[in-house]
């Protein structure tokens, strides 16, 4: 990161302190894709000040001395959602002193030996690192918030602790209020943290919520161990989610999923589906509850045997039963992070139909995260998180031109662009390390 | 080329006694029959051609399992089948010249890991062929993807991974029947992290960048000798014979051992004789300098560097060296070695003159979209004011991709004499949107999206969908 962006940055941070320095804009003739009740609207005009949306239409007059910017009837989207990532706790995966998105305390590498390793306890938001350069790079990609997700690994557990939402301005303090979410990873990937059953991870998750709810009595409580599964904390974090929580289930599975749903009703949890390779087999059971999903609509291929019924209209088919669908990824979710909207796009191409896809990158995973008031549709009172793009914002040949955080134009720049740059122009006569 | 390598295996499987029967199959040679198939003649469509041509309104006729005319107005011979394209857009099949499906097939059991014969940092000896399963549902996701070749490879687990196969997308009980016909093999050697990686954590060489190369070298040290030990061996031979045709009747020579055979230096004596073609996953711009002396030194040559993710940093040099990049899009950061990655790359490393940029995918999923991939370049291309037309940009993913695989004289335009492999899509390709409607491979419509009855379904997936 060039030092100019740094600074760029440190003015965003300082900006989003107090709305007295945020940025007051009017955006001109856009094409506005409000992922709201609006839909899209034509040559429409957005007027932001102190940092929020104040007006959305057509001729808006505009206030004395205020910046403007002619959209000249390109696409203007909210600020897109990065899907389930490890944005800023993963900086190379390759380099696991890089990588902070997992916890392992059983792991033989980590001594002394921390007992036990089920931690629902487990944070990843203190890890997390708003300088990271795939933050830059998906910013200048149109991204604006990711939420992190735990994985989980061998030696840790497959509730894998919890994650929040974050925004990709560059500020430290960058979760986003609201979003805390517990996640559990459920089906063959998990088998050998069950005891090689996935039934196995249903019976120790009904352990652990029996540990971790207050004893019936205090006689009861003098014959209950200390610990088994949980630590004191460990239990009042569950039973935190077990009082209505949002638990975001990884599962791919149709009948998987269907036991997801059963436990989160006995746990009291609330819950949201991901990977849900095989969702569209239980759409009616997600429909009915009204449980969101989080899904990758290129896993069009049987993975394993947990994703037999993989699809490319899986997505089509969630939306058309009424399901609340959202994007991540599969695959590369982190450097990658940029390609959620390629994901949307090929949804779109499948059946979706193309104002719920963009929803997908936008209001839905914010509704399903608890941001929808603030972040996710170009509505009068949300927060001006806004990308102006080239063209069709879910093709993948539009490009984002301008990314706003609050009404205030974010740096274009990333370490990517200034590879490209440098290696753009002709070489001159010195080497090109002296070229930025 | 055939000649050559005929050459070699002549004088290794010389008194073997193995006489090839006129028609009886020779070991490990394609088995592949196309489809057959009627005349067939799309017309009115617009023609990305493959080789930087685009022609609009016009029409492609196969007949017999070639490319027979391309132009305007062309007449349907009789009991041939008309295809409307108005509105479509016709391109070659599209050519992955680095895909893993049937050595990694789907499902990822345990017992289908076939890819990286990692018991030694050098096996030549293993072709990827040997490995692939026909089943694997990845082939028919990626005809639906408009695929209709592709160059299966080992992976990266080793410096000198074995040998890769281009095989046609069509489906079959056995590789022999996929097998692209008279395709040379492909050699598949890995510079950096992943070998030293997996070796160098056993305490094995390598351990690091030097110990790699250092093992490259002493492979094709050992292969320049058994390569040298072979022609001697042949030139004695001849010499042999032609003093016993001179002085006749024949006196016995003396006595010439044959060299005994060595699976493993054979595959890089055929490198050393250009028969088998040097494709090299390597990510860093030093490192693909350095393979380029490596080839210097042993005096071979390199089809394509795959994977590349810093190829734009010497776009210039791969241009004048005539050495392809095999490329992604936008992938990068998920090792020290992809982290210099540019969604630019393609468009940077296609610049030069002469510059051969290839989309490849490396991926069961990236491989059904490739033509999405060259349109995030063409894209992110635009914003720094390089304008790639379609015409163009095909390139990357039909004609330079066959050239590297040395199967460009046969496939990847839509010239006629050549295989009528053909894409119809629904609209422009490198659109998000873009579908591959119908798919022809030798002529025969292989894949129609609106037509279940043309769409392959592997024995793996015969009756998974089955509900009660």
């Amino acid at each position: 990161m060039s030092a100019r962006i740094r600074l760029l940055a440190a003015i965003a941070a300082v900006a989003f302190t107090g709305s007295v320095f945020a940025q007051d804009l009017l955006i001109r003739n856009a094409r506005v894709h409000t992922a709201a009740a609006a839909g899209t609207l034509e040559n429409t005009d957005v007027l932001i000040q102190g940092g929020v949306i104040r007006a959305v239409g057509s001729s808006v007059s505009a206030p004395a001395g205020i910046a403007e910017v002619d959209a000249a009837g390109r696409a203007l989207t909210p600020g897109l959602f990065a899907g389930l990532s490890g944005l800023g706790v993963e900086e190379v995966s390759g380099e696991p002193d890089t990588v902070d998105n997992t916890l392992a305390l059983a792991s033989p590498t980590n001594l002394p030996a921390h007992e036990p390793v089920w931690r629902p306890e487990f944070d990843m938001l203190p890890a997390f690192n708003p300088r990271s350069s795939a933050i830059g790079v998906s910013r200048v990609a149109g991204l604006t918030w990711t939420m992190l997700a735990p994985g989980t690994v061998a030696g840790g557990s497959f509730v894998a602790g919890q994650g929040g939402a974050v925004t990709l301005d560059g500020r430290y303090d960058a979760e986003i209020d609201g979003s805390q979410s517990l996640f559990i990873n459920l089906g063959s990937d998990a088998n050998t943290l069950a005891g090689g059953s996935r039934a196995g991870q249903f019976l120790l998750i009904d352990q652990a919520l029996r540990e971790a709810r207050p004893a019936p009595s205090a006689a009861m409580a003098a014959i209950t161990p200390g610990h088994g599964l949980l630590t004191a904390l460990g239990r009042e974090t569950l039973m935190r989610y077990a009082r209505g929580g949002r638990v975001v289930f990884h599962v791919d599975r149709a009948s998987d999923i269907r036991q997801a749903l059963k436990l989160a009703e006995r746990a009291g949890f609330q819950p949201v589906i991901s990977g849900a390779v095989e969702g569209w087999l239980v759409a009616g059971d997600l429909a009915r509850t009204q449980v969101p999903v989080l899904i990758d609509p290129l896993e069009n291929l049987p993975r394993g045997f947990d994703q037999l019924a993989a699809r490319l209209d899986n997505a089509a088919k969630l939306h058309a039963a009424g399901v609340p669908v959202a994007f991540t990824q599969s695959g590369d979710a982190t450097h990658n992070a940029r390609k959620i909207r390629q994901l949307a796009g090929n949804a779109v191409a499948n059946g979706l139909p193309w104002e719920a896809g963009l929803a997908g990158l936008t209001r839905v995973p914010a509704e399903i995260f608890g941001v929808a008031d603030r972040l996710g549709s170009i509505e009068v009172g949300k927060q001006a998180d806004l990308v102006l793009w080239s063209g069709d914002p879910l093709e993948v040949t539009s490009v984002a031109q301008q990314v706003w955080f609050g009404g205030r134009a974010a740096s274009m720049q990333s370490r990517q662009t200034q590879l490209r740059d440098r290696y753009l122009a002709p070489q001159g006569t010195l080497p090109r390390a002296y070229s930025r | 080329m055939k000649l050559r390598l005929t050459w070699l295996a002549m004088i290794v499987v010389a008194g073997s006694g193995s006489a090839a029967w006129a028609d009886a199959p020779v070991a490990w040679e394609s088995t592949y029959q196309p489809v057959a198939s009627t005349p067939t003649l799309i017309r009115n469509a617009t023609l990305l051609i493959g080789n930087g041509e685009r022609i609009d309104g016009a029409d492609v006729l196969m007949i017999s399992g070639r490319i027979d005319k391309v132009g305007r107005g062309l007449a349907l011979p009789d009991g041939g089948t008309a295809i409307d394209g108005s509105g479509k857009w016709v391109t070659p099949g599209i050519i992955d010249v680095h895909s893993h499906l049937g050595v990694y097939p789907s499902p990822g059991a345990r017992a289908h890991s076939d890819g990286n014969e990692m018991t030694s940092p050098v096996t030549a000896q293993v072709w990827a062929e040997h490995s692939v399963w026909p089943q694997d549902p990845g082939f028919a996701t990626a005809l639906a993807g408009g695929v209709t070749t592709m160059q299966i490879l080992p992976g990266s687990g080793n410096l000198i991974g074995g040998r890769g196969v281009t095989l046609k997308n069509v489906a079959a009980e056995s590789y022999q029947a996929m097998k692209f016909p008279q395709a040379p093999q492909g050699l598949k050697m890995a510079c950096g992290e992943n070998p030293k990686r997996f070796y160098g954590g056993k305490g094995q060489a390598p351990m690091t960048r030097m110990g790699n190369v250092a093992g490259y070298r002493a492979a094709f040290q050992e292969a320049r000798e058994y390569h040298r030990g072979l022609k001697r061996h042949a030139s004695k031979r001849e010499e042999q014979a032609s003093r016993s045709r001179r002085d006749a009747p024949a006196v016995g020579g003396g006595d010439l051992d044959t060299p005994k055979r060595d699976l493993r230096l054979e595959t890089l004596a055929g490198v050393l004789d250009g028969d088998i073609l040097v494709h090299i996953h390597c990510y860093r711009a030093d490192e693909m300098e350095v393979m380029m002396d490596l080839a210097r030194e042993f005096e071979f040559k390199i089809a394509a560097f795959h994977h590349g993710v810093e190829a734009y940093k010497i776009a210039d040099r791969l241009a004048q060296e005539n050495i392809c990049g095999a490329l992604w899009a936008d992938w990068w950061g998920f090792k020290m070695e992809a982290y210099d990655g540019i969604v630019e790359n393609i468009a940077l490393v296609d610049r030069p003159k002469g510059g051969c940029a290839i989309v490849h995918s490396d991926s069961a999923e990236g491989i059904q979209r490739l033509n999405q991939e060259a349109g995030k370049v063409i894209g992110h291309a635009r914003a720094v004011g390089i304008e790639i037309t379609p015409e163009h940009a095909i390139r990357w993913l039909t004609a330079n991709a066959a050239r590297s695989l040395g199967v460009d004289d046969r496939t990847g335009t839509l010239e006629a004499g050549k295989m009528a492999d053909v894409v119809i899509w629904n609209r422009e390709p490198f659109s998000v949107y873009a579908q591959a409607e119908q798919v022809f491979i030798d002529g025969a419509l292989l894949y129609d999206r609106t037509d279940p009855a043309r769409r392959p379904v592997t024995d793996f997936m015969l009756g998974q969908e089955v509900t009660p």
